[in-house]
């Protein structure tokens, strides 16, 4: 499905966060957010994913706005990993993944073997099978967004949310849920801060900054030296690697 | 269904009927202790006469102590029990705070204000708007801590807020006490403020039991709402949970049921706070379970309690709010010393 942002803006009180910003991602693709702090990633994904409504312009699932759709409805399509989840709850892994299946029951509706079979499949992908009755408070940063992942999937979900999913964890790790991200070949939006992983795993990049979208295109037309001094204030030097083929941004310090 | 999912019904089952078992023998127990002992198949006689199942001669003034006073009280302080521990149960999951509970955020305070002010005050009349004024009471004191804690709502925020809102309250009804009671008055206001189900009578027992019921009906059916809470508003509202339309409606349900029982019974503390946790601790943190669990442990505790209220310095019976207290406090500081080490 294709999720387009046409001209959103968005107010936190008279401050403008996010001031008319289009961006549209094509089915099967990844999008990466990039920018400061502070640039208005957040509440552009908080929009994207419906959890905010804009104060102006539109969010459209398949050039259907996604103030049209029900909650269920939407829950069904758009699944949402946060940059940090945190509980007080005594939850397993496996409650957490089960949680996936709320949008499609009703309250009262049983819970059948093809839930199982998502949950348990939602499970293999993330790699967390052997850990299902794990407690949520013993996992690891890396294992907490590995499991929130698979909550995700297990919504079957036709676009994928993730707002800096990478945060906090180290270098294996947020190569790890990247890999698992570009693997499953769904509509991807992803926030991200590291320009080499948003270079390496988006087809696409929106440069953001205090709000409003300064350029978007593949990563080779927009991680340029310039882009990066006028958004970030960094000298870069950008580079094609020799192995992987993907762009290399070296900062000079 | 898999076996391991037949099995957990089952043993989901026993675990409801033993719990029932227990409460009935607990009533029971409730209804033959007291000044006049009265054995426990007197007490089973009396109750299946009224329904009509035996004719058993039955002395009628133990019939009466029974009928009129005792299986009344108990049955109050048993839907008490389930609707405080229901209340503790859902504020602990939507405001995501392991120590959120009706007395402990200040709802019960300020239903004491409400009801203490129809009282003293004279706002109307009889038990109806007592449970109105004690209602208000407790949506302004929810009211007050909810814009408090407004803004991010941390676990720190909302207990400050909470704390302020019963302190707040508490000075209001020790206000209009001491300015408007006389002193006879003033002794059984602070008496029913410590909690005591003497005087409860089958008109309560209605009033609890239509409240506790529909309060748990309500909250059953947002009990997949409730699971989706568990990693804050943002998260549930991408499941697809309608959020402020949950929030609310369970809120008002909280604040009805709690509303209803210090109206009747004065503010306990600490039912809401224990049985959640303990409850957790038997049927893990899913609120499908939890919910029905919490209601039927929080009134076998409130009718033991009850129980313990009435032998503990016998024949003078104990503010029932002394003894949930005395069971709760140990139990909060555990939790606090525990959130402590996991935060």
């Amino acid at each position: 499905m294709t999720l387009a942002a046409n001209a959103v803006r968005w107010l936190a009180g008279r401050k403008v966060i996010v001031d008319g910003v289009s961006v549209s991602v094509k089915p099967g693709q990844t999008l990466g957010l990039i920018g400061p702090n502070g640039s208005g990633k957040s509440s552009l994904i908080r929009l994207l994913a419906g959890l905010r409504a804009p104060a102006e312009g539109d969010v459209l699932l398949d050039n259907r706005k996604i103030s049209g759709f029900g909650r269920w409805e939407l829950a069904r399509r758009v699944a949402v990993v946060e940059q940090h989840s945190m509980t007080e709850a005594n939850v397993t892994v496996l409650d957490v993944v089960k949680l996936g299946r709320t949008p499609h029951r009703s309250a009262l509706s049983p819970w059948t073997d093809a839930d199982d079979d998502i949950v348990e499949d939602a499970l293999v992908r993330v790699g967390l099978t052997d850990r299902r009755d794990q407690f949520w408070h013993t996992l690891s940063g890396g294992e907490r967004q590995r499991v929130q992942l698979a909550r995700a999937l297990a919504q079957s979900p036709v676009v994928l949310i993730l707002d800096e999913p990478t945060n906090h964890l180290d270098i294996q790790h947020q190569i790890d849920i990247l890999r698992l991200v570009e693997d499953l070949s769904i509509t991807t939006v992803v926030a991200i801060h590291d320009l080499n992983l948003a270079a390496r795993f988006c087809d696409r990049i929106a440069v953001l900054s205090e709000g409003k979208l300064v350029t978007c295109g593949p990563p080779t037309e927009i991680l340029t030296e310039k882009m990066i001094a006028d958004v970030f204030g960094v000298e870069a030097h950008v580079s094609t690697s020799a192995h992987h083929g993907r762009l290399h941004i070296q900062f000079l310090m | 269904m898999t076996p391991s999912r037949i099995r957990l019904w089952a043993a989901g089952t026993a675990g409801v009927l033993i719990v029932l078992a227990a409460l009935l023998v607990a009533i029971t127990a409730g209804v033959a202790i007291g000044e006049m002992a009265i054995p426990m198949k007197t007490t089973v006689a009396a109750v299946t006469n009224r329904i009509g199942l035996t004719a058993i001669p039955v002395p009628r003034i133990q019939e009466a102590v029974i009928w009129d006073y005792r299986l009344s009280r108990s049955l109050v302080a048993a839907f008490c029990g389930a609707g405080l521990a229901l209340s503790g149960a859902i504020l602990q999951s939507l405001l995501r705070n392991p120590l959120a509970e009706p007395y402990v955020l200040g709802i019960s305070a300020g239903a004491s204000t409400g009801a203490v002010s129809i009282m003293l005050l004279g706002f109307g009349a009889g038990a109806i708007s007592l449970s109105a004024g004690a209602f208000a009471g407790a949506l302004l004191a929810f009211a007050f801590v909810v814009m408090l804690a407004s803004g991010r709502q941390t676990a720190d925020r909302t207990i400050l807020a909470g704390v302020a809102a019963s302190q707040l309250f508490n000075a209001l009804t020790s206000y209009i006490v001491s300015t408007s009671a006389n002193a006879e008055q003033a002794r059984s206001v602070m008496f029913w403020l410590l909690g005591s189900f003497a005087g409860v009578r089958w008109p309560d027992v209605a009033l609890s039991a239509s409240v506790v019921s529909v309060g748990l009906v309500v909250c059953i059916w947002h009990s997949r709402a409730l699971d989706a809470f568990t990693f804050g508003e943002d998260a549930a509202r991408s499941l697809g949970i309608a959020v402020g339309r949950v929030r609310v409606v369970l809120l008002l349900v909280t604040a009805l049921m709690t509303a209803t029982m210090v109206s009747m019974v004065g503010a306990i503390g600490f039912v809401g706070l224990v049985i959640p946790h303990a409850a957790r601790f038997i049927v893990g943190p899913g609120h499908m379970r939890l919910l029905p669990a919490c209601a039927l442990v929080g009134a076998l505790f409130m009718v033991v309690a009850d129980i313990v209220s009435r032998i503990i310095i016998a024949p003078q019976v104990l503010p029932i709010g002394v003894v949930t207290a005395l069971v709760g406090v140990p139990f909060f500081s555990v939790i606090l010393y525990r959130a402590r080490r996991v935060a």
